[in-house]
């Protein structure tokens, strides 16, 4: 079959693999329709995240159908279903699983003993994300198996489109979660740093759950006007100040809610001169992350207010300002998105019309074209947005 | 590489049979290879100067060989990550210094001023490639004021805003009710 396979950084090819088999009872074989190209993807495709061997399959987002299933299915899943893929692998069974805390399943992580090392203790399975995380192929590829599928899987009812249910697996949760994460109440104002997809999805998700002002804040026009178009206020960081103009719009008092769906690859610019500096610690492997956002989000939130942080941090982030963070009384939330907590509720919301995900793409193309637009989604060349590949 | 990979990978998981085209362009693999060169060549300057200034006929300026030595080793690493365009372009600056600094040693009474013709030979074969690739690797991000598509149809609430603001809104109040 064909897949995107990690060969180092900057370097991913679309090769020829081995086609997948059933390997355990609890797996599943899904020909995949459709999946895209994350965030998170790019962090790997920069090798940022360590962790990653050349032959990797990429891909944690996608859809598609049951081709073969083990015989420990139970009944729960059979050939023919059509299925969204979460990017969390779950077992259903492990205390963790069972208080709904999915990303930190204790079961599916096979690598189990390099997450310990690395995090202290693991957390679960991940899809083309790593060998920290179990070193599962991923789905960007004409096949995948899915381990433990009798519960790492979400039904897709006939009626809605690939496009629309694609995002249930990773951004659409990663964007509820954070808000969810924000105890948003109606007087709030929830300001976001980013406006990648995940940072869309998070706008739409405040505003679902009922925020009185959404602030969006990114660089790139055309991703300011699609979060205008749902509803953010925005702020550009490239010509405004970002705390200035944060304080303006809530009488001086900072948002009460903060959400970081920026990242560890924060923007380098000659006017934040702390990125640059974050930028050569990298480079010389002092620091792993270029943690801007977070300092800033710390820096503006209002005393006793949450920062929710579904942006992707691999290590060590220097002079984060502990004593604002302390001082001020901040609730710090964050995680992989415990993907299933979400999904059913989210699947209605999309079944009833309140929320269309399919909004935020912006590419359809063949997987062949995949090399090419980990780089056009990276350089944001062609407005890209999101970018969905049909294998 | 991929053979100890391989090792690492469980039995079931796909391997490649046939590899495809890259997402690295040749301009990319440039870069590349002239920060390894830097690498290698900061590493000679910084470990053994005196080699390089008794080669030149320019001994006593050690130290500063030294400091050049430092300077490519930095280069080099820009050029090997992601901000290739930015070592590049410090090479390319790094290749005037080096030429400036030549041309001081270039004088009738220089008995190795042979090998400094060599050096500033090398050096100016060398700077054309690091502006070549320098050129090649510019990022490709949209101009500031490029031409671009806007989203402003792009809500993602096919019932429009003030529907899923007023939802939201009853559903606060219900929970609220709910709750007292
Ligand atoms: N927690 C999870 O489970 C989960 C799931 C998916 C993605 N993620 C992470 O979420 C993050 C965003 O993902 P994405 O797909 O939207 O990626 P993306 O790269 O498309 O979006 C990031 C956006 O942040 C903007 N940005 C950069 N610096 C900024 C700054 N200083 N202030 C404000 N905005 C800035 C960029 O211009 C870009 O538009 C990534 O780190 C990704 O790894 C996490
Ligand atoms: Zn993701
Ligand atoms: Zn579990």
């Amino acid at each position: 079959m064909r897949a995107l396979v990690w060969h180092g950084k900057e370097d991913i090819r679309c090769d020829t693999v081995t086609d997948p088999g059933i390997e355990d009872p609890r797996d599943a074989i899904v020909k995949v329709t459709s999946c895209a190209i994350c965030g998170s993807d790019l962090h790997l495709f920069h090798n940022f995240i360590p962790g990653m061997l050349p032959g990797d399959i990429m891909g944690h987002e996608m859809m598609g159908e049951v081709v073969d299933v083990g015989h420990g299915m139970d009944g729960k899943l059979k050939k023919g279903d059509r299925i969204v893929v979460p990017f969390t692998i779950i077992c259903g069974q492990c205390e963790q699983c069972k208080r709904g805390n999915f990303s930190v399943c204790e079961t599916t992580n096979r690598k189990r003993h390099l997450a310990d090392k690395v995090f202290g203790h693991s957390t679960a399975g991940l899809f083309g994300y790593t060998h920290l995380t179990g070193g599962y192929p991923g789905g960007q590829a004409e096949y995948l198996r899915v381990p433990f599928a009798d519960t790492t899987h979400i039904k897709i009812p006939e009626g809605i489109s690939d496009e629309q249910a694609l995002f249930l697996g990773d951004i659409f949760p990663t964007g509820w979660q954070a808000a969810v994460q924000c105890d948003i109440e109606p007087t709030d104002t929830v300001a976001i740093w980013g406006c990648g997809p995940v940072g869309q999805m998070a706008i739409r998700s405040a505003l679902l759950l009922g925020a009185n002002q959404v602030i969006a804040i990114d660089c790139v026009p055309e991703r300011l006007s699609m979060a205008e178009a749902g509803g953010a206020t925005t702020i550009n960081f490239e010509s405004e100040s970002v705390v200035e103009r944060l304080n303006e719009l809530t009488d001086g008092k900072g948002p009460e809610k903060c959400i970081d769906a920026t990242g560890m690859e924060s923007h380098v610019m000659a006017s934040q001169p702390d990125t640059l500096l974050d930028r050569a610690k990298q480079m010389l492997m002092l620091e792993s992350d270029r943690p801007h956002v977070l300092r800033e989000m710390i820096y503006v939130c209002r005393p006793g207010g949450v920062i929710s942080i579904p942006g992707v941090y691999s290590g060590l982030s220097d002079h984060v300002p502990m004593g604002a963070l302390m001082n001020k009384g901040l609730t710090v939330r964050s995680g992989q998105t415990h993907v299933n907590r979400w999904t059913d509720d989210l699947l209605r919301r999309i079944e009833e019309g309140q929320i269309d995900p399919s909004f935020v793409i912006t590419h359809t193309v063949d997987l062949a074209q995949g090399p090419e637009m980990y780089k056009v989604f990276r350089d944001k060349r062609d407005s890209c947005v999101k970018v969905v590949l049909k294998p | 590489m991929y053979y100890v990979a391989n090792i690492m990978r469980s039995k079931g998981d796909p391997k490649i049979v046939r590899s495809g085209p890259s997402s690295i362009e040749p301009a990319d693999r440039l870069a590349r290879a002239l920060g390894w060169l830097s690498i290698g060549l900061g590493a000679m300057e910084v470990l053994a100067p005196r080699r390089i200034t008794r080669a030149l006929g320019m001994r006593g300026s050690e130290g500063l060989v030294r400091a050049y030595g430092f300077r490519e080793l930095f280069s080099g690493v820009m050029s090997l990550s992601v901000d290739k365009n930015a070592g590049m372009w410090s090479r390319v600056a790094g290749d005037g210094l080096d030429a400036a600094t030549l041309l001081s040693g270039f004088r009738y009474d220089n008995p190795k001023k042979h090998n400094v013709t060599l050096a500033l030979l090398m050096v100016g074969g060398i700077a054309c490639l690091d502006y070549k690739a320098a050129q090649q690797t510019a990022p490709r991000s949209p101009a500031r004021g490029g031409r671009r598509r806007l989203y402003t149809d792009r809500s993602g609430f096919p019932k429009g805003i003030e529907a899923a603001r007023s939802s939201a809104k009853a559903l606060l109040s219900r929970t609220a009710v709910g709750a007292s």
